[in-house]
């Protein structure tokens, strides 16, 4: 069993907090993505669970032994590297046996495992080549065969596709998710790309400031944020947010964007909202929910709003259309067959169902 | 006409722009080409006039007849030089003082550098500049104080240093140590991070990082420093000639110098030969590893 856990995680770079005390519990064998901007942190932290750097205070857990200070080597973890860190001087294969040889393991043992894992990889007849007779996406095939063949507790990966072309970002992503499928070990995964850790996590904790903002399944964390930060970074384009004010209306509620534009609020947010009344809030809407108006669409929860397109981008499947409201730019994901043209105006339906209301003071979702 | 004008004066422009680069080319290459050949004329003169002067007799050097033209060529210097008991001895002893300093220098430098540009511990940025400040204190200075200090050592330990061969193997390295672990610093320094860290987490220790992932990663850059050492303790003239006296004890560049001049008779022919004969080492070692050096070098100057 490989449990990970993380306990009150500091690191401290001279005046500089990088992860500011974070708790994070992995269970065995799952898929957990750390995800955020440049400088939040998550790179550190899966260098702290891989041993290259030192904690500032807290404790790191793995299979329940605290590893605080294990060398790096005795932790039985394996790490993926964004630029591969292959030795240039070895073979495929003596690259991915180093770590085996080192340790003395037998010769079969070594050669059946390596060949067990370029199996899995799809890298079999490239075993004898040397790293520059490689393409990027070969090259990272051996970094995780590399990983693979140790059998490691934890699988530890830092931003291992950002050297790769788009297409072939694609590709990898089923492939370590194919692999993850077959070696079903605890994986942590560091990216700066959202869709990357959407698609591959089991869960994916958002990072911000050297803080945790959310942990959670993708799809919760895209429909239910817990903070602005989260629903700002997650989706693209990303939510659109409206300085907004509540309104009473005999028994229901009305959303205030501005003069123009008063939406009635559904009636199962009523109670809910009812205490933020006469506050200043965040209206926050994801640009699928702001659509053109839709004969058939379900009625009590949709408003209904007039807009004038500044900018127009077809996108094939889907249309964006970029209009402001009291100077926010606001973005509408449109059917093409709407024909959104700049400077017309055109009717939108805003799916209330999906929309979320920010505290200001405190940016959580209310 | 107004709007052919304009298209004809865009055009003119454009072509006289292409050939002038063209032409701006042509004639950086020929001045590249004019002042390397002048370069190679005058650096390549001294040795071209050594092997003429070492083919001649010395009634013919001392003849007013052209210095730069053999009338009659002889080996006689050469067959002399070589069945010579001293210059036999100055060659091994050279050869001896070099090999066992490069051996030396590498096996002192390699881990130095792997250190002051990898481990992180305190001080180590000031140490690695300390290093190269070594470097910069010319010999001159410091052969003085070098040579009381021997002699302080003598009076209290009875060990006599000076007019030994082998003192030369702790003189040396003050000057082959500090700029080869400077070229590694530089070339480990572009290795990247994460191959160490692969290597970490591969569970090599420190020590095999350093063998098995460092050296034949660095190996142009170490062959780059081992031709280095080896050229500094071949053509080291100051130390040989202040700390070793006795003939058997001497090395080349002084051998030829004090062995061969005697008084004010100058056996031009032999002292030609000599050096010639002394020359040839490096020029072999150069012209076998000439690339590796040239990648070593320009490795440890762009990157650290």
């Amino acid at each position: 069993m490989a449990e990970v856990s993380l306990q009150k995680l500091v690191k401290r770079f001279d005046e500089v907090e990088a992860v500011a005390g974070i708790d994070l519990a992995i269970a065995d064998q799952e898929f957990v993505v750390l995800v955020g901007p440049s400088g939040c942190g998550k790179s550190t932290t899966l260098r702290m669970i891989a041993g290259l750097e030192d904690i500032t205070a807290g404790d790191i857990r793995i299979g329940g032994d605290v590893i605080n200070d294990v060398p790096p080597k005795d932790r039985d973890i394996a790490m993926v590297f964004q630029n591969y860190a292959l030795y240039p001087h070895m073979t495929v294969a003596e690259n991915m046996s180093f770590g085996l040889r080192l340790k003395r393991f037998p010769k079969a043992e070594i050669r059946q495992r390596v060949d067990e894992a370029a199996r899995i990889l799809n890298i079999t007849d490239l075993l004898e080549r040397k790293p520059r007779q490689l393409s990027g996406g070969q090259r990272q095939r051996v970094a995780m065969g590399r990983a693979i063949v140790r059998h490691p507790k934890v699988f530890l990966f830092d931003e291992p596709l950002s050297n790769l072309d788009a297409k072939l970002r694609v590709q990898m992503r089923t492939e370590i998710k194919r692999v993850h499928q077959k070696v079903p070990v605890t994986t942590v995964y560091v990216t700066h790309d959202q869709v990357e850790a959407m698609t591959l996590a089991d869960r994916v904790v958002v990072m911000n400031n050297g803080l945790i903002e959310q942990v959670d399944a993708p799809n919760v964390l895209y429909h239910s944020p817990a903070t602005r930060f989260v629903a700002g970074f997650i989706g693209s384009p990303a939510m659109n947010f409206l300085p907004c004010q509540l309104e009473q209306n005999a028994d229901a509620l009305t959303l205030h964007l501005s003069d123009e534009i008063r939406l009635p609020l559904p009636a199962a947010r009523t109670e809910r909202y009812r205490p933020h009344v006469g506050r200043p809030l965040l209206f926050g809407l994801r640009p699928e929910h702001l659509t053109e108006v839709r004969p058939h669409a379900n009625g009590g929860d949709m408003a209904e709003l007039s807009a004038t397109p500044d900018v127009v981008e077809p996108m094939g499947m889907e249309t964006l259309v970029y209009f402001s409201i009291n100077g926010e730019e606001v973005c509408a994901r449109l059917d093409p067959v709407a024909g959104p043209q700049v400077d017309q105006p055109i009717g939108l339906a805003a799916n209330l169902a999906h929309m979320h209301l920010i505290d200001p003071d405190t940016d959580r979702v209310l | 006409m107004t709007t052919a004008t304009p298209s004809v004066d865009r055009g003119a422009p454009t072509r006289a722009r292409y050939g002038s680069m063209r032409r701006d080319r042509q004639w950086a290459l020929r001045w590249s080409y004019f002042f390397l050949v002048l370069f190679a004329i005058f650096f390549l003169l001294p040795p071209i006039y050594m092997l003429i002067t070492s083919l001649k007799t010395s009634a013919e050097i001392s003849a007013a007849t052209n210095p730069w033209w053999v009338f009659s060529p002889t080996l006689e210097n050469y067959v002399e030089l070589l069945t010579t008991d001293t210059y036999l001895i100055f060659f091994r002893n050279s050869a001896m003082v070099s090999i066992i300093v490069v051996t030396i220098t590498m096996l002192i430098s390699v881990p130095a550098a792997f250190a002051l540009s990898r481990m992180k511990f305190w001080g180590s940025a000031t140490l690695a500049t300390g290093v190269f400040l070594t470097y910069l204190v010319p010999e001159t200075l410091l052969f003085i104080p070098l040579f009381k200090i021997f002699v302080e050592f003598r009076n209290l330990t009875g060990i006599e240093l000076i007019n030994n061969w082998w003192v030369l193997l702790i003189l040396y390295p003050t000057l082959t140590v500090p700029f080869c672990t400077w070229i590694m610093i530089g070339y480990f320094a572009s290795i990247p991070k994460e191959l160490d860290e692969a290597a970490l987490l591969d569970g090599a220790t420190w020590m095999q990082t350093l063998t098995k992932v460092f050296i034949p990663v660095a190996l142009p850059g170490l062959i780059a420093a081992t031709i280095f050492a080896f050229t500094v303790s071949w053509a080291q003239f100051l130390y040989p000639l202040a700390f070793t006296t006795s003939t058997d004890q001497l090395v080349l560049p002084v051998g030829i110098v004090t062995t061969l001049i005697k008084g004010d008779v100058f056996n031009w022919g032999q002292i030609m030969t000599g050096a010639l004969l002394g020359a040839a080492p490096p020029l072999i070692i150069y012209a076998f590893l000439m690339d590796y050096y040239i990648a070593g070098l320009t490795s440890g100057a762009t990157k650290g």
